[in-house]
């Protein structure tokens, strides 16, 4: 049997333990879409409003719950019906958390072929390469919290993500293509590294240099622009979304799809502030406001930030940020790592740096981002920290920061625990497995260059990490120890705002070190 | 030694400190199982007006933080012993008694007197599971990381804990205390003490520890016969009297002193006792009583369908009906005792570790097997000893262990536990089968119609298993599956008993390498 095969099979056998655990509303909204897809014509499903949980993914995500629906509907007729809301049986959960599981054999298959393209850059470590890849992914804290708990299916997603990665380090470009497109139409979030693939893809398909290597001079841009293989690739691209969005364009529900599937109408920040500049942002303004009023100023306006409710929220001393901004500080931020792809030889280790680099600016800039997004950066970068020793470091503290931030989506007592205790299964397996597959050679050198630095304290020192890091890690750790162990029964909301907060310092540290690896390396 | 070669994936460890990260992950992935079970129902989830074992241990709680201890074992006006009465000894008691006081003070509700009953509540039910948790962590835990890393001495650290890890991720132990509802990890946690010590020569306390553990269950009888053997057979030895007199300086040829030591494990273990029931000595009555609840003839030959001999042989005749109670009794007690004596003569004879945890595990069979009024639980009794058996049978241990957790089956089923049976047994097995030193080996290299035998059973039991849920009995028969369940393990039970006698007798049989593990610890080079 394969080892990701196993992995995923002793993974599986702890998520059917989770049944039963907590379960957010994301539960009911899934189960509804079901329905939606079960019940009613297509041309209704975007209009159907039952429920206040709308179907606000793409036209593939309802395919694929139309089909789940259809097995729905002979395992529990109740499950698919439309007014059955909150239904919450033994069954319904049964049926939906087996779906997640199963799904996730796509994520299993794509680490079985990343890891056979891959082969040639393990030295010789390929078995134990797949192995901690497979725990990586399969065991990965943030899905096993989302999707086994919480309820989603980015296993699944990610799995589709991967495999298209996978096609374009193979070479297999419009495979790869395909595969994104359908990954695009069936979560519209992955439109955040969107922009890496269509920079890649333009350089590495598109424009071909000449065959003869040797020549000195170099052809002019244009020359290498292959016409004919633009088209197609744009033909198939341009298929993918016809099937997906084509059926509502002649139908004319364009307009209303696209309403829900981008609520401009939400807020800067979700109700639990994302770990991203926004929280910083707000967090100054908060406190510059504490302090004019102490100074004696008076404030024109008095919204209230922590008030935890989605929707328009103001900020009192700093300007407000209307959508426009977020966009433009995004793109501005894309911008030099994509130019280097654009202009340097770039391997296909540099498509998943941008890749990862995309999803740092979305997440860190973009609006009402969810704190669930980060693993967006987490989950491409531990391709990279397999191989990479910068970007092990790099991960270790990313991972390691960005999971704390993870830990206010379950709230429920009897699943504290569990999330601790998976967390620190989760951050002790990699700062264990991922040093060992990278720093090979790197302990040679050590022996030969430097003995163990003895003034760093036994606390501080993670494998791995600098001291800055470790100090940051620790911090990080220390005031989410606080968070969960002290009361707030007076500021409900400070243990979030801590989280948040130092989260999103340690998130932002850990962008500029990958940013600088990327451009200066 | 040799992992299947196919399976070398594991990262090679260099360092210490690697080595403690793998042990760390190893226990914080055996919790988390516990506590993903834990999410599950137990016994006796919403069904008033007795509940289960759940209920039983919360009220335990109540009446022994309320009531003064010479109140615990008797019928009073507050305490009424057919509501779950206190039937453990008193160690559990005091057990209770501390858990009832935390209770309290978290929320006096949880254990008030008499309006607490059935009490079913979302912290409640968490705390009470927290409780076993911690009684695990603090005693079960340490007890199986010590015992192989103290008896196991020549296994790879790696082997180590990974041996360790096996033994703690067993899944009728875990199904049975974090699911089902019950205290065993502290009653057996305490016997693999009291075996590790007497395994590493700590034969006084050996006998303190497993004098605790009888006075917390005394479901520990099970495991007294091969103790009491096996010190008897260490101390009748010369060697150890040669010792006795050489620390005292004498040198006399006089067999005073293997007596002495027999003496002194005999006032350990008065000792630990009188300590354990200090507040029940105060007449003859109240020790009666205190007996009395603990060991209650008065109930029936068996149990529900618990996979042991009476209750499988009843499909054919039907005793019950054709004996006395009494004459019931007195067949339970010589076929019980029959099945005993070669082991535990062969103890006495050779008491080396070895021959010792076989007799444990033979011991446990034969009183699961043949005594009276048994539960399906106590077979967690044989499965302990065996899992500590697991890296000398690699693959007979696995193979009993998974059919002592299906033994079970119908009792899952009526808690609701049957997700985490089917989940914990496919990664027991997939766990025991990449991690248990020499698994793989042995299933790749041993004859082919022994692997197929397994197959074939384990395919019975899932057949058996799930069919009972999908199939539904004739009306005549509406014990079927519940009873062919119990058959087909007694019979599995039987031929494993057979077996581990027969291992017993013959410890050349598992090979020269895989000895030297009891060797080091006994370093007399007294047999294996």
């Amino acid at each position: 049997m394969d080892v990701a095969l196993i992995v995923f099979i002793l993974a599986a056998t702890f998520k059917i333990l989770l049944f039963p655990a907590y379960k957010s509303t994301d539960f009911e909204v899934h189960r509804n879409w079901l329905a939606i897809t079960h019940s009613l014509p297509v041309s209704q499903w975007y209009y159907e409003a039952t429920s206040e949980w709308t179907l606000d993914y793409p036209p593939f995500f309802a395919w694929f719950e139309a089909i789940l629906s259809q097995v729905a509907g002979l395992i529990d007729p109740t499950i698919v019906n439309i007014n059955n809301l909150y239904y919450n049986n033994f069954t319904v959960v049964w049926f939906q958390r087996s779906t997640v599981i199963i799904t996730e054999l796509a994520l299993c298959y794509a680490i079985m072929e990343y890891c056979r393209v891959r082969e040639g850059f393990t030295r010789g470590q390929t078995q134990v390469m797949k192995f901690v890849l497979s725990f990586q992914l399969l065991a990965n804290f943030g899905l096993v919290i989302i999707d086994h708990i919480h309820f989603q299916y980015n296993g699944f997603l990610f799995g589709v993500l991967l495999l298209s990665i996978t096609r374009i380090i193979e070479g297999r470009h419009l495979e790869g293509a395909i595969w994104f497109s359908i990954l695009l139409n069936l979560k519209h979030i992955f439109l955040y590294i969107s922009p890496a693939y269509f920079i890649y893809l333009l350089k590495h398909y598109c424009f071909t240099k000449s065959d003869d290597q040797h020549k000195k001079v170099e052809t002019p841009l244009l020359r290498q622009f292959r016409v004919d293989r633009f088209l197609l690739l744009g033909t198939l691209i341009l298929t993918v979304f016809i099937l997906s969005f084509g059926p509502f364009v002649t139908m004319g529900q364009l307009g209303q799809v696209l309403s829900r599937l981008f609520p401009f109408k939400r807020g800067l920040c979700h109700a639990y502030w994302a770990p991203n500049f926004w929280a910083l942002y707000n967090v100054i303004d908060k406190t510059l406001a504490i302090i004019a009023t102490r100074l004696g100023y008076t404030l024109s306006i008095t919204g209230s930030m922590t008030s935890g409710l989605v929707g328009e929220m103001s900020h009192q001393v700093l300007p407000s940020v209307p959508p426009i901004v977020t966009l433009i500080l995004t793109l501005l931020t894309m911008i030099p790592p994509l130019l280097k792809l654009w202009f340097s030889k770039s391997s296909s280790q540099d498509f998943i740096k941008v890749i990862v680099l995309c999803a740092y600016s979305s997440f860190l800039f973009g609006w009402h981002v969810h704190e669930k997004a980060v693993l967006m950066i987490t989950i491409p970068m531990s391709l990279l920290a397999l191989e990479d020793k910068k970007f092990t470091r790099i991960y270790l503290l990313l991972s390691a920061i960005g999971h704390i931030s993870l830990f206010p989506l379950l709230y429920t007592a009897a699943e504290t625990l569990i999330k601790v205790c998976l967390y620190a299964l989760f951050t002790i397996s990699s700062f264990f497995a991922l040093p060992m597959l990278t720093l090979d050679n790197a302990k040679e050198d050590k022996k030969k260059t430097s003995k163990p630095n003895p003034t760093r304290s036994w606390l501080l020192s993670f494998p791995a990490l600098t001291t800055t890091d470790s100090l940051l890690l620790s911090i990080v750790l220390l005031f989410q120890i606080f968070c969960l162990c002290g009361s707030f029964v007076k500021f409900p909301f400070l243990p979030l705002l801590l989280t948040s907060v130092t989260c999103s310092v340690g998130i932002h540290w850990t962008w500029i070190m990958t940013l600088y690896t990327y451009l200066f390396n | 030694m040799a992992r299947g070669t196919e399976y070398s994936f594991l990262p090679k460890l260099s360092s210490k400190r690697e080595v403690f990260g793998l042990g760390a992950c190893l226990c914080l992935i055996a919790i988390l199982l516990r506590l993903g079970v834990a999410l599950h129902p137990y016994s006796g989830a919403g069904t008033p007006p007795m509940f289960g074992d759940f209920e039983a241990q919360r009220h335990w709680m109540e009446i022994t933080y309320h009531l003064s201890p010479s109140e615990w074992y008797f019928n009073t006006s507050n305490n009424n012993l057919s509501y779950w009465g206190l039937d453990y000894p008193p160690l559990t008691a005091y057990h209770s008694w501390i858990c009832g006081a935390i209770a309290h003070s978290i929320n006096p509700d949880w254990v008030s007197l008499h309006h607490s009953h059935g009490l079913e509540d979302y912290y409640h039910k968490l705390f009470m599971r927290y409780t076993v948790l911690v009684a695990d962590i603090l005693i079960y835990f340490p007890a199986i990381f010590v015992f192989v890393f103290g008896v196991y001495r020549s296994l790879s650290l790696e082997d180590k804990l990974s041996t360790a890890f096996i033994i703690l991720v067993t899944p009728s132990l875990l199904v049975i205390d974090h699911g089902h509802f019950q205290y065993n990890s502290i009653s057996l946690g305490l016997a693999v003490w009291a075996v590790l010590a007497s395994c590493t020569r700590h034969n006084l306390l050996s006998c303190i520890f497993f004098s605790l553990s009888l006075n917390y269950k005394q479901m520990e009888l099970y495991h007294s016969l091969p103790f009491f053997f096996f010190l008897l057979g260490k101390a009748l030895q010369q060697r150890e009297a040669r010792l006795a007199m050489r620390s005292c300086q004498v040198n006399i040829k006089f067999n005073f002193f293997r007596y002495l030591t027999i003496i002194k494990y005999g006032l350990c273990v008065i000792a630990t006792f009188l300590i354990c029931w200090l507040p029940f000595l105060s007449s003859i009555s109240s020790i009666q009583q205190v007996l009395h609840r603990l060991f209650p003839f008065s109930r029936g030959l068996y149990e529900d369908k618990v996979a042991n001999f009476w209750c499988s042989l009843s499909v054919l005749i039907k005793l019950k009906l054709l004996l006395s109670r009494g004459v019931l009794l007195q067949l339970c007690f010589w076929t019980t005792i029959l099945s005993i004596v070669p082991s535990a003569i062969n103890l006495l004879f050779y008491p080396t570790p070895y021959r010792f945890l076989h007799s444990l595990v033979n011991s446990a069979l034969s009183f699961f097997l043949f005594s009276f009024q048994v539960h399906e639980k106590s077979i967690l009794l044989a499965v302990i000893p065996v899992s500590l058996l697991a890296v000398v049978h690699p693959f007979v241990s696995t193979w009993f262990i998974l059919v002592a957790t299906f033994s079970m089956y119908p009792l899952l089923v009526k808690d609701g536990l049957v997700l985490p049976t089917w989940s914990l047994s496919l990664f027991f097995f997939l766990s025991s089968y990449l991690f248990l030193p020499r698994l793989s080996y042995k299933m790749h290299n041993q004859d082919r119609r022994i692997n197929l035998l397994f197959y074939v059973s384990m395919g019975l039991f899932f057949a058996l298993c799930i069919s009972s849920h999908f199939v539904t009995p004739p009306a005549r028969l509406p014990d079927l599956f519940p009873v062919l369940i119990s058959g087909f393990s007694c019979l599995h039970f039987l031929g494993f008993l057979v077996w581990f006698n027969y291992m017993q007798f013959m410890p050349q049989q598992i090979g020269h390498t895989y000895q030297k593990y009891f060797r080091l610890v006994h370093n007399k080079p007294h047999e294996n």
